[in-house]
């Protein structure tokens, strides 16, 4: 039964880290399967997560809290795709500069505005997302296994976790069963053909990035106001960096976008609760070494267990009609 | 009087200080296959580009069924029933056949239906057309000849009634292309006009009613394709050019320098593109390659001068076999006194953002002349530079100066000084006279002739047969990636555009 509850935990907590995840992969597929590569996930996410916080602290309403990181979030995606599609400029330079904006921009403004070492205030109780009990969740926590399940790792999350989840299920209806799926695919692998069959490439691009903008917004908003409360400088740690590897292993997939974000948030998640406790056989492992854990294996992961990635074909170049 | 589907009344087109397209007008009849034809570079797929809106000329006017109208963009043209199979496939290589025709003309913002409706319509076209291609298969799996269908099937199902073809034969099989023949034959027997854009005479003879030939831009003829000749198109299409003269005495061959024994080139799209080819040249004599630009030329110099690899066969280097895998060492290579003019001197030959003196050396820059210890002795690469500058005649004369800043002749005069300066026994040169003004192909030509008359073996490249006329003691033709014929530098012009044509001989054709 320990062994159950043990791992029950673990999932749970596994689904709380990999949300921020989700959502920047998903946004970042967007943008990629259209042909313009963001690195700026980081940047965007980190000003979503200012804006939502600094929005529900002053007017104490998490839903304008979302509405501002959205806003915020999808004005950096049109400044990439101001520079990258219309521009033509390189779009990794484009992204650096989004996240140095984003992170120099959100401590500067939130010092000024707040005086807090360039926090928000702390956010507190339906300032913020607040967890949801599913329906007859306690009434089934005692039922072995199916009810600990159920009640500590389905039931219990704010409402942007399940946004999240049906957001995997969105993106690929949208990707795959739609018009506008099809031209976004199809403007990231050859843009001429989608020239030439008589279809604006910068208007679709544009919208991409547009989705990116939008869905980087619910994971800042999930950092500030969800699983933490309130901004922190660089709360962001490198989540945008990671969703950028989740979407390589996942080759630019809704479905294997979601398991890998899973995955990267389960290491986290083990590794946390691993952390101080003696492992069989190896004994008390050095905290740093947990910490480093997930990134390693990234490393590996990427480097050796997923095959070829091809990316788009398309993917960050700018398209440029005149030959 | 025929109506007429398309019609173009004086379009001019220019990029930055090249002309493009001077003056055209065309007329293309309703319900017959209309051929355009010219060397590569006369302004073909310029014109088509503009009436499928990709471009817009400068001025000038089109008709479409007798109506003056504007084409803006291709989705101007698709809307006016007009259709494009590009050269180069506009297809998305990981979608489905059926994803790739109906994109951009979905009809519905969801897919499910549209697909519904797309499949339907494949089979008619399929039933009427002889286009039989799987909905389902997946376009990068698919051959080259299939993926062409998929590309008449795009423009079909956005109701064509006008389709251009630019090139289309150039990456087909023979077989491939008898079977587009008979698609076209069918499509004009339902009523469609298409517009076949190419430079092979043997196709526009085979299937179109009417012909137009384009050279240097200019529209030059249109003729009824039963009333004219192979031997008339051909002169059309190169032009009685004033006759290039350059005083050469006469050849004193010496031993082979250069060998190429059955070489057989196959490029990335499984082409056999040189096909069993041999020959020698000797120290002291120029063997000009003749033919029309794509028949193979290209990829035969780039797999002397060690860049591609070949299938099969040999290339020898004053005897010695050099490396025709495609990693050899173009150093080595010139160390064994082999230098290459390569085609394309703006990719291969020069680094256009350096300042002249340094592309005056590169590729020679580890010699011991241009170093002092491990660097560079910039001081001596300057001077050598100048020196080069004032043998050369380069304009101006500014070793300091950016390379794209100088003309197009005198940047081919620092390839060729670059190249020709190190003594090498055998020079490799493609195209040296392209984009070249008249002024300079003339010294370009005399540095050719002095270089032959001091014992050096001269392998010319070039799809000006004046200046191959010109210029060699032998000439070869090649045609679809053979050598079909060898004759001296006396031929007869008629009979050397013969054969670059594909026909073997007068007596042949007879």
């Amino acid at each position: 039964m320990e062994v159950v509850t043990f791992f029950a935990q673990v999932f749970d907590s596994t689904i709380r880290l990999s949300i921020p995840l989700l959502f920047a992969c998903l946004a970042g597929l967007f943008s990629e399967r259209a042909g313009v590569f963001d690195i700026g996930l980081e940047g965007k996410m980190l000003a979503a997560a200012f804006a939502g916080a600094a929005m529900a602290a002053v007017y104490g309403n998490p839903w304008l809290g979302l509405m501002a990181a959205i806003v915020v979030s999808t004005a950096f995606a049109l400044v990439h795709g101001f520079a990258s599609i219309t521009n033509r400029g390189n779009q990794i330079v484009s992204g650096v500069a989004i996240n140095f904006i984003a992170a120099g921009a959100t401590v500067i403004l939130g010092q000024a505005w707040f005086m807090q070492g360039g926090r928000t205030p702390s956010l507190t109780g339906d300032q913020r997302f607040t967890a949801i009990t599913l329906p007859f969740a306690s009434e089934l926590r005692g039922v072995p296994i199916i009810g600990e399940i159920y009640s500590v790792v389905l039931s219990g999350h704010s409402i942007l976790v399940y946004i999240a989840f049906f957001m995997v299920f969105f993106s690929w209806w949208v990707l795959f069963r739609t018009r506008f799926g099809l031209r976004l695919r199809a403007v990231g692998e050859n843009p001429a053909a989608v020239d030439t069959a008589g279809i604006s490439v910068a208007w679709l691009r544009y919208r991409a990035v547009i989705c990116t903008g939008i869905l980087c917004g619910f994971a800042g908003a999930y950092l500030s106001m969800s699983i933490g409360a309130g901004f922190v400088k660089d709360m962001t740690a490198g989540r945008g960096f990671i969703a950028l590897a989740a979407l390589i292993f996942a080759k630019w997939r809704p479905g294997p976008a979601m398991l890998a974000c899973l995955l990267f948030g389960f290491l986290d998640a083990i590794s946390i609760r691993l952390q101080g406790t003696p492992l069989p056989m190896v004994g008390r492992v050095p905290a740093q070494f947990l910490q480093a854990l997930p990134y390693v294996l990234t490393v590996v992961l990427l480097a050796g267990f997923i095959g070829r990635a091809i990316p788009p074909r398309a993917g960050g170049v700018p398209y440029v009609k005149e030959r | 009087m025929v109506q007429a589907a398309i019609e173009l009344v004086g379009i001019n087109k220019s990029f930055g200080a090249v002309h493009a397209n001077k003056d055209i007008d065309l007329k293309i009849e309703k319900g017959t296959i209309h051929g355009i034809i010219g060397e590569n570079g006369a302004g073909k797929s310029t014109l088509m580009s503009i009436l499928y809106g990709f471009y817009q000329a400068d001025s000038g006017e089109i008709r479409v069924d007798g109506r003056p109208t504007t084409i803006n963009s291709p989705d101007d043209a698709i809307k006016q029933g007009i259709g494009m199979v590009h050269q180069h496939f506009m297809l998305v290589q990981n979608f489905s056949v059926i994803e790739n025709v109906i994109l951009g003309a979905e009809g519905e913002a969801l897919l499910k239906s549209s697909l519904a409706k797309a499949r339907s319509e494949l089979r008619r076209l399929e039933r009427e057309y002889g286009l039989e291609v799987s909905a389902d298969a997946i376009i990068e799996e698919l051959p080259v000849g299939l993926q062409q269908r998929v590309e008449i099937l795009k423009a079909l199902y956005r109701g064509a009634e006008i389709l251009i073809l630019d090139e289309p034969t150039g990456v087909l099989t023979p077989a491939e292309a008898d079977h587009l023949f008979r698609i076209l034959a069918q499509l004009k027997e339902q009523g469609k006009t298409v517009v076949l854009i190419t430079h092979k005479l043997r196709e526009i003879m085979a299937i179109t009613d009417n012909v137009s030939v384009m050279r240097q831009g200019q529209m030059v003829a249109t003729r009824k394709t039963g009333e004219t000749t192979v031997e008339e198109l051909a002169e059309l299409m190169v032009g009685r050019r004033v006759l290039l003269r350059v005083d050469k005495g006469e050849a004193r061959p010496g031993e082979v320098r250069l060998s190429v024994r059955n070489l057989t080139v196959v490029d990335s799209r499984g082409v056999t593109v040189v096909n069993d080819v041999s020959f020698d040249v000797r120290g002291g004599e120029i063997v000009g390659i003749a033919g029309v630009a794509g028949n193979g030329q290209s990829q035969l110099l780039e797999t002397i001068s060690g860049i591609r690899q070949a299938k099969s066969g040999q290339v020898l280097l004053n005897g010695e076999p050099i490396d025709v895998t495609g990693n050899a060492d173009p150093g080595e290579l010139r160390d064994r006194g082999l230098a290459h003019v390569p085609e394309d001197r703006h990719y291969v030959g020069l680094v256009l953002p350096f300042e002249e003196y340094e592309n005056s050396m590169l590729g020679y820059h580890d010699r011991d002349f241009y170093l002092r210890g491990p660097f560079l002795d910039i001081e001596a690469i300057r001077a050598d530079a100048r020196d080069k500058i004032e043998k050369y005649d380069i304009r101006p004369p500014n070793e300091r100066l950016k390379t794209a800043n100088f003309s197009g002749g005198n940047q081919q005069k620092i390839v060729l000084a670059r190249e020709m300066e190190k003594d090498p026994n055998v020079l490799v040169v493609g195209q040296p006279t392209r984009g070249v003004d008249v002024g300079a192909i003339e010294f370009i030509h005399r540095r050719l002739i002095d270089m032959r008359d001091q014992g050096k073996a001269v392998l010319l490249v070039s799809v000006e047969l004046d200046e191959i006329r010109a210029l060699s003691d032998r000439i070869l033709v090649m045609f679809d990636g053979r050598v079909v014929g060898e004759r001296d530098s006396d031929a007869d012009e008629g009979e050397l555009g013969l054969l670059m044509a594909g026909v073997e001989s007068r007596e042949a054709a007879e």
